[in-house]
């Protein structure tokens, strides 16, 4: 007999597959109007946006340039561009 | 048969591309097949699609192991994707990059071709999709679908506004490939 | 007129010939194209159905039941779990003689999860009483539809009939089809008029309880029918030929199989790759063809006993097990011909499981390593470290 294969793996995979690679468009936090309203960091699907005191910004590893916190600044705060790779 | 293998990552169009090139071939007269193998569907996962095109019935379902065409619309999979495996030494590449071909560091004996298509579909469609572009420097340089076929294809897939917009982008890779070696 | 399309749209525009007034689907992947090509078709005003969205897969098959019931021509469409979800209402289809068509994109049931192709599912309901038939590329699918409607159809078999096709292999492929014209196929499959029906009218009560005095008949004539579709499916696809000109077997169909010594035996999309395997060996000199099982319910025991009387060997490859029993091609195949006078040797193969592709080499691979051996539940193309080694 041998050990059957139990069909349960490590968890955290969602920390290992950096979703970074997949953007073709990024998000640019100018830090000119930023209000510190953080609809930017609730908004985010990936829970990628971190920051504080007026200066936020996305974490590029998991960031896949959605555009939803660009969307979404009350004070157009956020620009999206083509991301040069 | 001529074998033709897309990679890219989901949302770039690459199973549309492998259609398209399949209906372009059917209107030019010819068999052929075009199919998807899927990771999960989502946004930015890699994506490979086959094409196989033939003068007589296409009967074979497997994937695509030794191409003789690979098109590449994401640079960036090179490294996590083994885009080049088993691309026949006398086939050819074409991939969309701003890069020259030399820089890619790319593991093949077979031509390759650079276009910059993401940048030309950005400044003739409007958006980064970049599919149509490749699939018109993919005609132009291996003759192997003609402009008559691709343009009939993208004008049965796509509203008539759209279908302009991209077969501009077709010509424009057209008129480049003319400046580049042809096969 | 000929077109190139994607296998999920053949499916659809084959139905929308069918005249369906009832389509009842719920999506999942493999088969979301087929449902989302019949709701457009349908909002679009092209087929003329109700198209009723339902909650679940049970959903979708109690209201086919229910429209067959009252005489309407229904039809849905499933795939692995949501097949497994509407199982008990495709029990009660058949139990209730009710002739419902439903496409099953064939994928591997869960667990693990997976999305891709293989035969599992359609083996869940092998025992139901409905009639099985496996289609092998984007025409065949075109043709098949309005041949199942009229088997079930008929009023000496009154019974649902799955049309299975490869998932992602056939409902994502893009190929050309022969599109079936309207007027043809009208002809070709009369509309639904059933004895009986669900009627304010003249209210009858269908589906009821049978005790244990009644219940042993109900079965042995469904027993009965299943023998009585044999004759009924080759009527059925012998009239479609003569009508379209099209012949994609009846029960079984063969391929160079005339002189072969050695039969190659699939179901559904792999009979597109042995073809061109059978094609490169007898290049080689090698005396093969192929066995194409199209029917799998009812099993065309004699027509095979028939076709494989001088096969020395049978090589089964087949895209389905059953645990603690062996491959079921493979022992169907067996079954087919204990007893008899001649007795091929028989090999099984179990591939592509759970989608795992399967090259033309691996085919071969196969058959060279079998050839004259009897080899049994083989497992093709696995890893064997990550297994713990060979058996």
């Amino acid at each position: 007999m041998s050990k059957p294969i139990l069909l349960a793996v490590e968890p955290g995979s969602s920390k290992v597959n950096k979703t970074g690679s997949w953007r073709t468009m990024v998000p640019i936090f100018k830090h000119e109007t930023c209000t510190d309203c953080r609809i930017c960091v609730v908004v985010c699907p990936d829970a990628c946006v971190f920051g504080q005191d007026n200066k936020y910004y996305a974490d590029l590893d998991f960031c896949k340039g959605c555009g939803i916190c660009a969307y979404e600044c009350p004070v157009d705060d956020i620009d999206m561009v083509l991301e040069v790779k | 048969m001529k074998e033709v293998r897309l990679h890219g990552r989901g949302g770039q169009g690459v199973v549309t591309a492998a259609e398209l090139i399949a209906q372009a071939a059917f209107a030019d007269g010819k068999y052929a097949l075009a199919f998807p193998s899927f990771g999960s569907e989502r946004m930015g996962a890699p994506v490979t699609s086959f094409v196989k095109l033939s003068d007589k019935p296409i009967r074979a379902r497997n994937q695509i192991y030794e191409p003789d065409y690979l098109i590449v619309q994401d640079a960036t999979l090179i490294g996590s994707v083994d885009v080049t495996a088993g691309l026949k030494p006398n086939g050819l590449m074409i991939i969309d990059t701003e890069k020259k071909a030399g820089d890619l560091k790319l593991a093949t004996k077979a031509r390759v071709f650079t276009i910059p298509a993401t940048k030309i579909a950005l400044e003739i469609i409007g958006r980064p999709i970049q599919n149509t572009t490749l699939l018109g420097y993919f005609a132009a340089i291996t003759g192997l679908i003609s402009f008559e076929g691709v343009k009939k294809a993208i004008e049965h897939r796509f509203p008539a506004a759209i279908a302009q917009r991209n077969i501009a982008a077709v010509d424009k890779a057209f008129s480049l490939a003319r400046e580049v070696a042809h096969v | 007129m000929r077109k190139l399309i994607e296998g999920s749209m053949a499916v659809a525009e084959s139905i929308r010939l069918c005249r369906p007034h009832v389509v009842a689907a719920y999506p999942i992947t493999p088969q979301t194209h087929i449902v989302e090509n019949l709701s457009q078709m349908v909002a679009d005003g092209d087929l003329k159905a109700e198209f009723i969205n339902v909650e679940s897969e049970f959903g979708a098959a109690s209201v086919v039941l229910g429209a067959c019931a009252v005489g309407a021509r229904a039809y849905s469409t499933t795939t692995a779990q949501g097949l497994l979800l509407m199982a008990e209402v495709l029990y009660n289809l058949a139990g209730m003689r009710l002739p419902v068509v439903i496409t099953c994109a064939n994928r591997a049931v869960s667990a693990p999860i997976n999305i891709w192709n293989d035969h599992s599912d359609a083996m869940v309901i092998r025992d139901s009483g409905m009639i099985m038939l496996f289609a092998e590329d984007s025409q065949e699918l075109m043709d098949i539809h309005p041949q199942a409607y009229k088997i079930g159809e008929n009023p000496e078999i009154m019974l649902p009939v799955m049309v299975n096709m490869d998932g992602f292999i056939l409902t994502h492929a893009f190929e050309s089809v022969e599109l079936l014209d309207q007027k043809a196929v009208d002809d070709f499959l009369p509309p639904y008029n059933p004895e009986i029906k669900l009627d304010p009218a003249k209210p009858i009560t269908m589906g009821t309880l049978a005790e244990p005095r009644w219940y042993m008949e109900t079965r042995y004539k469904i027993a009965e029918t299943l023998d009585d579709a044999i004759p009924a499916i080759k009527k059925t696809a012998e009239e479609f030929k003569a009508k379209f000109g099209r012949w994609y077997g009846d029960l079984i169909d063969t391929y160079r199989l005339d002189d072969a010594k050695y039969a190659f035996v699939a179901m559904g999309s792999l009979i597109g790759t042995l073809k061109d395997v059978v094609d490169d060996l007898r290049a080689k000199g090698e005396k093969v063809g192929i066995l194409k099982i199209r029917s799998f319910r009812p099993f065309p025991y004699a027509m095979i006993r028939d076709v494989c009387r001088d096969v020395k060997q049978l090589i089964v490859f087949d895209k389905s097990y059953s645990y603690g029993w062996g491959s079921i091609l493979q022992n169907e195949l067996r079954n087919c011909f204990y007893g008899q006078k001649h007795t091929p040797l028989i090999s099984g193969f179990v591939v592509g499981l759970g989608g795992r592709d399967i090259p033309p080499k691996s085919l071969i691979s196969a058959y060279n390593m079998t050839k004259d051996k009897e080899m049994l539940n083989e497992f093709v193309d696995i890893n064997h470290e990550l297994v713990g080694g060979r058996r």
